[in-house]
């Protein structure tokens, strides 16, 4: 698997999340208007950005290609709140909205306080998150007229936030202990210091422009995907249905980078419900051709039927097995796969998923700098564990 | 002497009623020194520590995608996996029921049946925080190799080496991570620095270091290490942490925090707020061993001092919990309220931090977060005992705690000397200001 590969084929899959979704010119509908703001797609691995405004582009000094298919962690940096990370990535977790001052970064490296707003999209037919939309007001300051120290201990009114970090590198400077680390801020030693660090209230009207800011997002894309037939909407109106995972799950399966499947032993025909990237390199499938198929497409007419009874009967016991098996790729050639499944529980305790994990065979003489090839394949399996188990404990 | 009785928890399948347990002879490949010749385990040496906190810092926020997963982890959860699919736990942790308590909170309740059958209650001396270690009880030198994950130290190079079959050394006394047969979650394991030389449950810098260290490799701010002294539900006395995933922030994460003081080497100490457990956090510093050596200094305070204490060690090492407590003297001074009691749930570190393990079906669905509040407030120091003891932390760690109402700014000189004190039982903090303007005092 090469890396030219891969991010191929996470470009078209960018592209494919707005273009399945929405009617055609919905992204210069969106480029006109004004707001700055993001769209991410917790669906495809990484949680990458599959849009952002020229509003956004101008505020963070990055161009369009630099930003799509990154995520949006990218923007944040040593200074950002931690606790406000935290809280973004439990409003992911938990597909809810949320509006918070956050510490980005440009492409120059300088920081600026922003309201951050966040809104996950849902389908209108299942309850599925398609996207999160993600609103970035600057916040002035002005109004507020804070007073702040500068490096000399005299106090003075601040609204440009980034003028203050230059203004601490000019005092780091003056105590002649200034150590240059590339592109790094100067750590804020400084008590007063770091407390500007910590937090920056947003005015009532910032508020207020970053609400209007998502509603006018949420609309252009209600309207271009109620043209394509696929509607989608701000609020969810049903529960999510049992052959969709959560985004929180999806997005914490993303991060496994070996080949593996999800199936759902509770729906007909045990479909597959999660495909990783890599299971979709190694098969040469796309992932709507897998999504929904029973796995048994990867057989053919050489495929050991014995083995594909041991493993059915496996299945049926709730035990986990681990087989050699023959498998096709779509192009027809074939591969030994070294097949490991075992029975995946929720938080209720009850088996939800069975795990395949796929291992070429001729894959398997690593070098023994590696964790052993078997371990890693348990190490998929244990992963997918914790992020089943907790994605069922989300209350809602 | 004050005493309570409790289950102990089983850690290891080789660990007996404590009455059963002398001289087993062995033919059980054990670690010590009957069995340790010709043992291999995979090695895991992490990478050097960086000198500057902000170089670690940057290279994390300019991820382009959410980071994939660590190295370490797959290490930790491949080998969990496999003990799992061995037999090797006496329950299967996943099969157990877990829930969010509905409420603005979010403790997590787990139902636990299994965890606490089949052992006898046994006598803890819960008045003594440091106790000398006892080569008679229970130690992680008698568990199974088998239970054994892999060694783990602080690399000296600049990045990571694994080796998948190291022979153990019993010379160097390594740092092993083990499972813990009685897993609370998924991934439960014990990290047990230097195994052979038998510390006993006790903080010293350079073990609290390599805890973070394990932390910030493992790169998942769902894997937390927690720490239980004596007297604040340690069972074991020989010195381990904790460590499990649970995908989701605890309630202790979530809770707001207030600044106290700030430290010479930028690390910032805040007081918890709006939580049952009075709890100190400490955050930032110029480097992982400033925040890990301010965090020893207290802890190593706390327990001259026979403070009983828990330590959360969250956000893949960037935040560190210390909670004294005094549930368990309460408890045998007859002061812990029936209902609380009856519930048999012990707040050690993962309960304060808001993951409740209940054994009891009926607690479980009638989990409420008042309940949950209840128990723990238990465990919580007076708020005039607490503010007592963080001045006295603060004195121990040379922190002046006036620093924050001083109206001139403080001007803090820069050590950049480099020079790393790893000296395990040091008992004061690095240097620290108590300034006026402009004016720099230096201590080391």
């Amino acid at each position: 698997m090469s890396i030219t590969e891969s991010s191929e084929s996470a470009f078209t899959e960018e592209e494919d999340s707005f273009n399945t979704r929405y009617s055609l010119w919905i992204k210069e509908a969106l480029d006109e208007l004004p707001h700055s703001f993001t769209i991410t797609d917790p669906f495809i691995s990484g949680h990458p950005i599959v849009f952002a405004s020229p509003g956004f582009l101008k505020m963070s000094g990055y161009s369009r290609e630099e930003v799509i298919g990154r995520n949006g962690r990218a923007f944040q940096g040593p200074k950002t709140n931690r606790r406000s990370i935290m809280e973004i990535r439990e409003a992911i977790r938990e597909e809810r909205p949320i509006q918070l001052s956050l510490l980005n970064y440009r492409k120059s490296g300088s920081p600026f306080w922003m309201l951050f707003h966040m809104s996950p999209v849902f389908a209108k037919t299942d309850g599925k998150v398609i996207h999160f939309v993600a609103v970035q007001v600057p916040i002035s300051g002005r109004g507020h007229h804070r007073k702040v120290r500068n490096g000399s201990g005299l106090t003075g009114d601040v609204s440009d936030r980034s003028e203050l970090v230059f203004g601490s590198c000019r005092r780091e400077v003056r105590l002649g202990n200034f150590v240059h680390q590339s592109r790094a801020l100067p750590v804020e030693c400084d008590e007063q210091g770091l407390e500007k660090w910590e937090h920056c209230e947003a005015s009532e009207s910032e508020k207020l422009r970053a609400g209007e800011a998502i509603n006018s997002v949420l609309s252009i894309l209600m309207r271009y995907s109620e043209l394509s037939g696929r509607l989608v909407c701000g609020k969810r109106h049903c529960l999510r249905g049992a052959e969709c995972l959560s985004s929180s799950l999806v997005i914490s399966l993303g991060r496994i980078k070996q080949s593996f499947v999800l199936t759902n032993p509770c729906l007909p025909d045990m479909p597959i419900v999660y495909a990783s990237d890599a299971f979709l390199t190694l098969t040469g499938y796309k992932r709507q051709e897998v999504l929904g198929q029973n796995c048994r497409f990867l057989s053919g007419v050489d495929t050991d039927s014995s083995v594909l009874y041991e493993m059915k009967d496996c299945i049926l016991k709730g035990q986990s097995c681990t087989v050699q098996i023959l498998n096709y790729r779509k192009d027809k050639s074939t591969f030994w796969n070294l097949l490991h499944i075992s029975p995946v529980r929720n938080a209720s305790g009850k088996t939800a998923y069975f795990v395949g994990v796929q291992v070429e065979a001729s894959c398997r003489g690593t070098e023994s700098k590696e964790v052993r090839p078997e371990t890693r394949q348990l190490s998929v399996v244990g992963a997918v564990r914790v992020a089943v188990r907790s994605s069922f404990m989300v209350t809602c | 002497m004050l005493k309570i009785k409790r289950v102990p928890t089983v850690v290891s399948n080789y660990q007996k009623d404590e009455a059963a347990d002398e001289s087993v002879g062995c033919g059980r490949n054990c670690l010590g020194a009957c069995c340790i010749n010709g043992a291999r385990l995979p090695l895991y040496a992490c990478k050097k520590l960086e000198k500057s906190g902000a170089g670690e810092k940057l290279v994390i926020s300019h991820e382009t995608r959410e980071p994939p997963v660590a190295f370490l982890e797959s290490l930790v959860l491949g080998e969990w996996e496999d003990r799992f699919q061995r037999g090797l736990f006496r329950y299967d942790v996943t099969a157990c029921e877990t829930k969010v308590i509905p409420g603005k909170y979010g403790f997590v309740a787990q139902l636990n049946e299994g965890r606490h059958l089949k052992k006898r209650p046994t006598e803890f001396r819960i008045d003594k925080v440091l106790q000398s270690f006892d080569g008679n009880k229970f130690n992680f030198t008698k568990v199974g190799q088998e239970e054994l994950l892999f060694q783990f130290e602080a690399g000296e190079d600049g990045e990571v080496q694994f080796f998948p079959c190291m022979p153990v050394d019993a010379e160097n006394s390594p740092s092993v991570v083990a499972i813990n047969v009685s897993p609370i979650e998924y991934g439960h394991v014990l990290l047990i620095p230097r195994v052979l030389d038998c510390l006993p449950q006790r903080i010293d810098h350079k073990s609290l270091l390599l805890a973070l260290h394990m932390a910030a490799e493992a790169a998942n701010p769902y894997f937390r290490l927690g720490y239980n002294s004596l007297g604040a539900f340690a069972t074991i006395n020989h010195l381990h942490f904790q460590a499990y995933y649970l995908a989701m922030p605890f309630p202790l994460e979530k809770a707001p925090s207030k600044k106290m003081v700030t430290t010479v080497n930028c690390v910032k100490i805040s007081e918890v707020l709006n939580y049952p457990v009075r709890s100190l956090l400490f955050e930032g510093g110029k480097s992982m061993q400033d925040l890990s050596d301010t965090v020893s200094d207290a802890c190593v305070f706390l327990q001259n001092n026979n403070i009983p204490f828990n330590i959360l060690i969250s956000d893949s090492g960037r935040q560190i919990f210390v909670m004294p407590q005094c549930y368990a003297e309460k408890q045998a001074l007859g002061e812990v309220s029936p209902e609380v009691l009856e519930t048999q749930v012990n707040p050690a570190v993962w309960e304060i931090s808001g993951h409740m393990v209940l054994k009891r079906k009926e607690d479980y669905e009638g989990a409420s977060e008042e309940n949950a509040w209840r128990l723990l407030a238990e465990a919580s120091l007076s708020e005039e005992r607490f503010k007592e003891v963080n001045d006295l932390i603060f004195e121990a760690i040379g922190c002046n705690k006036q620093e924050k109402e001083l109206e001139e700014p403080t001007v803090h000189q820069q050590n950049h000397s480099g020079s790393v004190n790893q000296k395990s039982n040091r008992t004061h903090g690095g240097p620290i200001t108590n300034g006026t303007a402009s004016e720099c005092l230096v201590r080391q």
